[in-house]
Formats: C-alpha cells, sequence, structure tokens
C-alpha cells in the first residue's frame, strides 16, 4: 500500500542529440513496489578516458533493475565506495548496508568513436566468507578460484550503442540474479492518440525501446489505429487501421516500412493475433452478420472460420503451443473468457468469477493468462489460471484494458485512465510492483509487448 | 363599333396614299427590296423571339431544378442536425424518444433513394477496445434495422463501428460516457 512515487528522471538528452528522430514522450513513474524488491549496488562504471562519455550505462542499468521490481539499486550517494573492479570491492563494507550483490565496471576509449566496456557482477556475501581468495580441486590440483565474482565480460561498443549495451547488461545481470531471461532488450509498440482538432492526423502508431526511450513512428492516420501486434519474429506489427473509413487488418514490416492490406471485409476486421509460429492470423469478422473467430493462413489467404454463434465473439489468443485459441463471448449472457480446441472444436468456458471478463492473453510459460475482469463495475487486470480457478485481481487503475505480458512473463503493460487520459501502465505478475507511463501529449492505449528481439 | 374602325383607317390612309401619289413614286425594284427587307426583319424578330422564349423556358427548367436540390440539401441539413441517437450502457436497443428521429431520416430516404448514409456505431470507454467494437456494430446495426423496417433500402445503408476510439466528449465523466454511446447516421 506505500506509494513511493518516486520519479525516475532519464539522461536521455545525450541520447536524444545523437539521434535526431529518437525522443522519449513516456517517463517512467513508479508507484509500488520498490521496497519489497532486493538491494543491490550498481557502481558507477568509471570512465578512464578524457572528454564527456558518448552514454550512459550504469544510469540505464539502475533504472531497467528497478523498473523489474525485483531489485532496489541503492543510490550511488549512499554508496560505501566506488570500486572500478570485484579485487577492489570492500566486502563488509556492503554487507553491512545489506547490499549482496555488486556490479562494478570500467569504460575505455578502444579507437575512435569505440569504446571498450568491462563489468563484473560480484557476490558480496561469498567474497566476504572466503576474501575472494576460494581454493577448489581442479584437475587434481588446488586452484584459486574467483567463486564470488558471478560474471565478468567485456565488449567494444560503438558511441552510439551506450543505451543497448546498458539493457544487454541488465539482461545479463537479471538473468544470473533471478535465474529468469532479462526483457530489457524489448520493444513495445502502441498507439497515440493527439488531439483531434488540432491535428490532421491525431492517430499514431509507434514503437519505442520497453523503457519509452526512441519512440518511433511508423503511421499516422486521421482515422483511428487499433490493436497492434507483434509477429513472433519481432519483425513486423499487425494492427487495424480504417484509414480508408472502414476497418481493415494490415501487416506492416517495422523495419521496412512496407505494409500490406490483408483483410477487407464488410462489417468488422479486427483483433489480429499471431499464431506461434507466425503462419496464420487469428481474427474477427463480423462479413457474416456478427463477430465470430477466424484464423487466416498467412500464405494462402484462406479462412478457416471458428466459432459460430449469434452472440459476440472476439479477442482471440492462442495457446502457446498452438493448438487452441481463447477469446472472449458473450454466448453466455455476459462476455466471459472461453477456450476452443482447434482440433475438436471443442469450446469450454474457463472464467466465472466476476461480471464480465475480457481481453484475455496468455502469459509466456502458457499455463496462466491475464484478463481484463469486471467485478463491482471496475475493470482490473487480472491473472487466471487456464484452469478455471479464481482469478487474482491484479491493479487498483481505473478502466484497464489492453494487457500485454513482457516476454519473459515478468510484467503487464496495459492502458489505463489516469487523471482523465489513457496512459500506459505497468504491473508485476505478482502485482507488487507498479508503474506509470505518463505520456507528454495525448492518450496512449493498446500496447503491445514485443518478443524477445536478440 | 365596326364601322367606327374602318372609318379610321381610310382617315389615316388616305392622306398616306395622296402622298404617294404626289411624288414621283419608287421603282418596281425598290417596292420588291423594301418587301424583302420587311420580310427578313419579321423573320429575324421571329427567331430572336423563339430563341428567347426557348431561353426562358430553359432557364425557368434551371431554376426550378436547382430550387428542387436547394430542398433536399435544407433538409439534409435539417437531418444532420439531428443525427445521433444515444444508447443505454451496454445495450443496443433504440430507445423510444429516438423513434421520430430516424423515422425523419427513413422517410429522407426512402423519398431520395439515390442518397446513401453511413451508420456509425460508438461506445464509452468501459470494457475493451475490441469487445466495444462488437458492441458498437450491434448499435449501428439497430439503427440499420429500424430505418430498414421503416422502408429505406439495404442498399442505401452501410453501418461501420468505431468503438470507443472516436468519442463525442472526452473524459470519463457519465456525461462524457453517455455522450459517447452513440449512433450517427451520416451522410455522404
Amino acid at each position: 500500500m506505500k506509494k513511493l512515487g518516486i520519479w525516475i528522471a532519464f539522461a536521455a538528452t545525450t541520447v536524444m542529440l545523437l539521434s535526431a528522430n529518437a525522443y522519449a514522450t513516456l517517463e517512467i513513474v513508479i508507484t509500488e513496489g520498490v521496497n519489497s524488491a532486493r538491494p543491490i549496488g550498481i557502481v558507477p562504471f568509471k570512465w578512464k578516458g578524457d572528454g564527456a562519455l558518448p552514454g550512459d550505462i550504469s544510469d540505464v542499468i539502475m533504472a531497467d533493475l528497478t523498473r523489474s521490481g525485483k531489485f532496489n539499486p541503492i543510490t550511488p550517494n549512499s554508496m560505501p565506495q566506488y570500486p572500478e573492479s570485484a579485487a577492489d570491492v570492500d566486502y563488509s563494507a556492503w554487507a553491512n548496508m545489506g547490499v549482496d550483490t555488486v556490479l562494478v565496471g570500467t569504460i575505455e576509449q578502444d579507437s575512435a568513436n569505440k569504446y571498450l566496456v568491462s563489468y563484473q557482477l560480484v557476490d558480496v556475501l561469498k567474497g566476504q566468507l572466503d576474501g575472494g581468495q576460494s581454493q577448489v580441486l581442479k584437475d587434481g590440483k588446488l586452484v584459486t578460484s574467483n567463486s564470488h565474482v558471478i560474471v565478468a565480460r567485456q565488449a567494444v561498443i560503438n558511441d552510439s550503442d551506450f543505451r543497448q549495451y546498458a539493457h544487454r547488461i541488465s539482461d545479463i545481470v537479471y538473468e544470473k540474479l533471478t535465474g529468469v531471461r532479462g526483457a530489457f532488450l524489448t520493444r513495445i509498440a502502441y498507439v497515440i492518440v493527439r488531439d483531434r482538432d488540432t491535428y490532421e492526423k491525431p492517430y499514431q502508431l509507434v514503437i519505442a525501446d520497453y523503457d519509452g526511450e526512441n519512440e518511433t513512428r511508423l503511421l499516422s492516420s486521421p482515422e483511428p489505429l487499433m490493436s497492434p501486434v507483434w509477429s513472433p519474429d519481432g519483425e513486423k506489427l499487425a494492427y487495424v487501421s480504417f484509414e480508408n473509413r472502414r476497418p481493415q487488418i494490415f501487416i506492416q514490416d517495422i523495419y521496412t516500412s512496407e505494409r500490406t492490406a490483408i483483410t477487407d471485409f464488410p462489417g468488422i476486421n479486427g483483433s489480429p493475433s499471431f499464431s506461434p509460429d507466425g503462419k496464420q492470423l487469428a481474427m474477427v469478422l463480423s462479413k457474416d452478420g456478427n463477430p465470430e473467430i477466424y484464423i487466416m493462413d498467412l500464405a494462402t489467404r484462406n479462412l478457416r472460420r471458428i466459432t459460430r454463434n449469434r452472440a459476440i465473439d472476439t479477442e482471440p489468443s492462442w495457446l502457446t503451443d498452438g493448438s487452441g485459441l481463447i477469446f472472449s463471448s458473450e454466448r453466455g449472457g455476459k462476455p466471459q473468457i472461453y477456450s476452443v480446441n482447434l482440433n475438436s472444436r471443442k469450446v469450454r468456458r474457463i472464467t466465472f468469477v466476476g461480471e464480465q471478463n475480457l481481453g484475455a492473453t496468455l502469459t509466456p510459460n502458457g499455463d496462466e493468462m491475464v484478463v481484463v475482469n469486471q467485478t463491482n463495475g471496475n475493470y482490473h487486470i487480472a491473472k487466471q489460471a487456464l484452469d478455471g480457478s479464481s482469478p487474482q485481481v491484479l491493479t487498483r487503475t481505473y478502466l484497464d484494458e489492453s494487457p500485454s505480458v513482457a516476454p519473459n512473463g515478468s510484467m503487464i503493460i496495459y492502458s489505463t485512465l489516469h487523471e482523465g487520459k489513457q496512459v500506459l501502465s505497468l504491473v508485476s505478475l505478482d502485482g507488487r510492483f507498479k508503474a506509470r507511463l505518463p505520456a507528454a501529449n495525448g492518450q496512449v492505449k493498446s500496447p503491445s509487448w514485443s518478443p524477445f528481439l536478440f | 363599333m365596326q364601322m367606327n374602325k374602318i372609318m379610321k383607317s381610310f382617315i389615316i390612309a388616305l392622306p398616306v396614299v395622296t402622298m404617294m401619289a404626289c411624288s414621283s413614286g419608287p421603282s418596281e425594284e425598290e417596292l420588291a427590296a423594301e418587301r424583302n427587307r420587311l420580310a427578313q426583319e419579321q423573320a429575324q424578330a421571329e427567331v430572336e423571339a423563339a430563341e428567347a422564349e426557348a431561353q426562358r423556358v430553359k432557364a425557368e427548367a434551371v431554376q426550378r431544378m436547382k430550387r428542387q436540390e436547394e430542398m433536399v440539401q435544407q433538409e439534409m441539413e435539417a437531418l444532420k442536425n439531428e443525427q445521433t441517437v444515444y444508447f443505454d450502457f451496454d445495450r443496443a436497443s433504440i430507445k423510444p424518444e429516438f423513434q421520430r428521429l430516424l423515422d425523419k431520416h427513413a422517410a429522407f430516404l426512402v423519398s431520395n433513394p439515390n442518397q446513401n448514409v453511413v451508420i456509425e456505431g460508438h461506445t464509452d470507454s468501459r470494457g475493451t477496445p475490441e469487445y466495444n467494437i462488437a458492441l458498437g456494430e450491434r448499435r449501428a446495426q439497430a439503427v440499420e434495422t429500424y430505418m430498414m423496417n421503416a422502408g429505406v433500402s439495404s442498399s442505401q445503408i452501410s453501418v461501420v463501428s468505431y468503438g470507443e476510439e472516436k468519442p463525442a466528449v472526452m473524459g470519463s465523466t457519465e456525461y462524457a460516457m453517455a455522450q459517447n454511446r452513440r449512433g450517427v447516421v451520416v451522410y455522404r
């Protein structure tokens, strides 16, 4: 319940100066969950050259780890020392502060516009135990081991890659310490809606790094843009555009900007969702009278109709093995989540708690789903096992919708209403960490988290 | 009376005849030329008169057509001021107070079978965008069905749902939400 309200200011200016069309309009405000996170020391990397560095590393790593909800990096001001390598670490000084892991590193000029970055992740408690000089038996001999150094790496990077390499280090630190792959080198796609009275093309489809940096506009339109989703290879987005004054599903290559309208049926063309192998696209069409779920084979453009009833069926989402879909249906009265097996076509209701359950999406491990749950008139993000058990409500924000799960299953990004504006928010899958990404300008909605991109 | 007229013409004709008799008199050629000239002038006048008449009729026809279009335009403008029907939360049934409004549109469309309309369905921001697209379509279809039952041809109507994507009023107050749950009859 403690609202810490910690503002994280990004050191974005250098990055913005370097690339003219890259800018951030989202900023992350952590509202909850820092106090329960694990303290860690991210020591500012020692710059061994002259002049100013072209980018930040340790600040980005600190922000990443804080935003993961799992770590609480202590501020540089309160650090007992600023070691630049594992050998310099005063184990007990850190241990006394309750910090059991420290990241240290250096940056050196390699050549023009190239920098050598070295870093080590140090287990303070282990170092304290054996003084960093443990001896292990190897090939029948006792040798000195640096077992307190969890990981030690170095790389030569370009001046424009500081931020990206910092995310890479965050990924490694996160994976080494939690056992789960980090998702800091991922992106989000979302829709910004500017003021419709002042902007000729108020609807904008954009992608940004997961932290809101490097926002890039893919498309601007005078008419609504909806439902962006990533292809499993992270190369393309499917989305719905009303640019021709009717909804059509498009697929766009994010690197070449090449785009194709893949549906133009009468009525609704909506809710696209790529199959796990990327070869099929589930979608909602109302060409036969009311919204039904279809699957299109993307190579042949052949359609398979999956649902057949007079109620609304929408929001298909694939099971992780591709054997079926979960979707929202009004066949029982109010919208609830159902699953359909694509071989047997057997349909099963899987949500029973709440007035409505909508917009379900599977978590990456495939045994849980995240839904929009309506209880007592309030729409909140909830998670629930697929076996029909009770949902766990994760959020307390207002009018939550469009949840999308990070590819490592650690975090959900969703759209919510904050002070009358639609903003993106984050909540960890355990519901303990919460953050808001207020936009500088306009309403932000329909977030979609990319798959792993590397 | 008849007698009187004949007498009057004599009185006018007599001095003319006398004058002609007094002069040396035109030659036979001159008289023929004069008759020719008069005949030509008369023919010219007749053509001009016919043209003028045709022009007048045409102008009137154009004016009449314009007036008719204006009336359609005015009627449409009037209808455009009343193009929105509102719905209850999560409902898609036409409320009785909006039936008269839709009847007017239907009557206009029945008497102007070349006029097409698009019916837009909209929702408030509660619920998910995808579900709201479905709900918006259901609202637009409710309006479409009402108009078709009032005699409008299905070929004159198309529907499109914008869900919660084009709110009429921003924000999440009860007022804004009520203004956003709507069906709009749009003339194209």
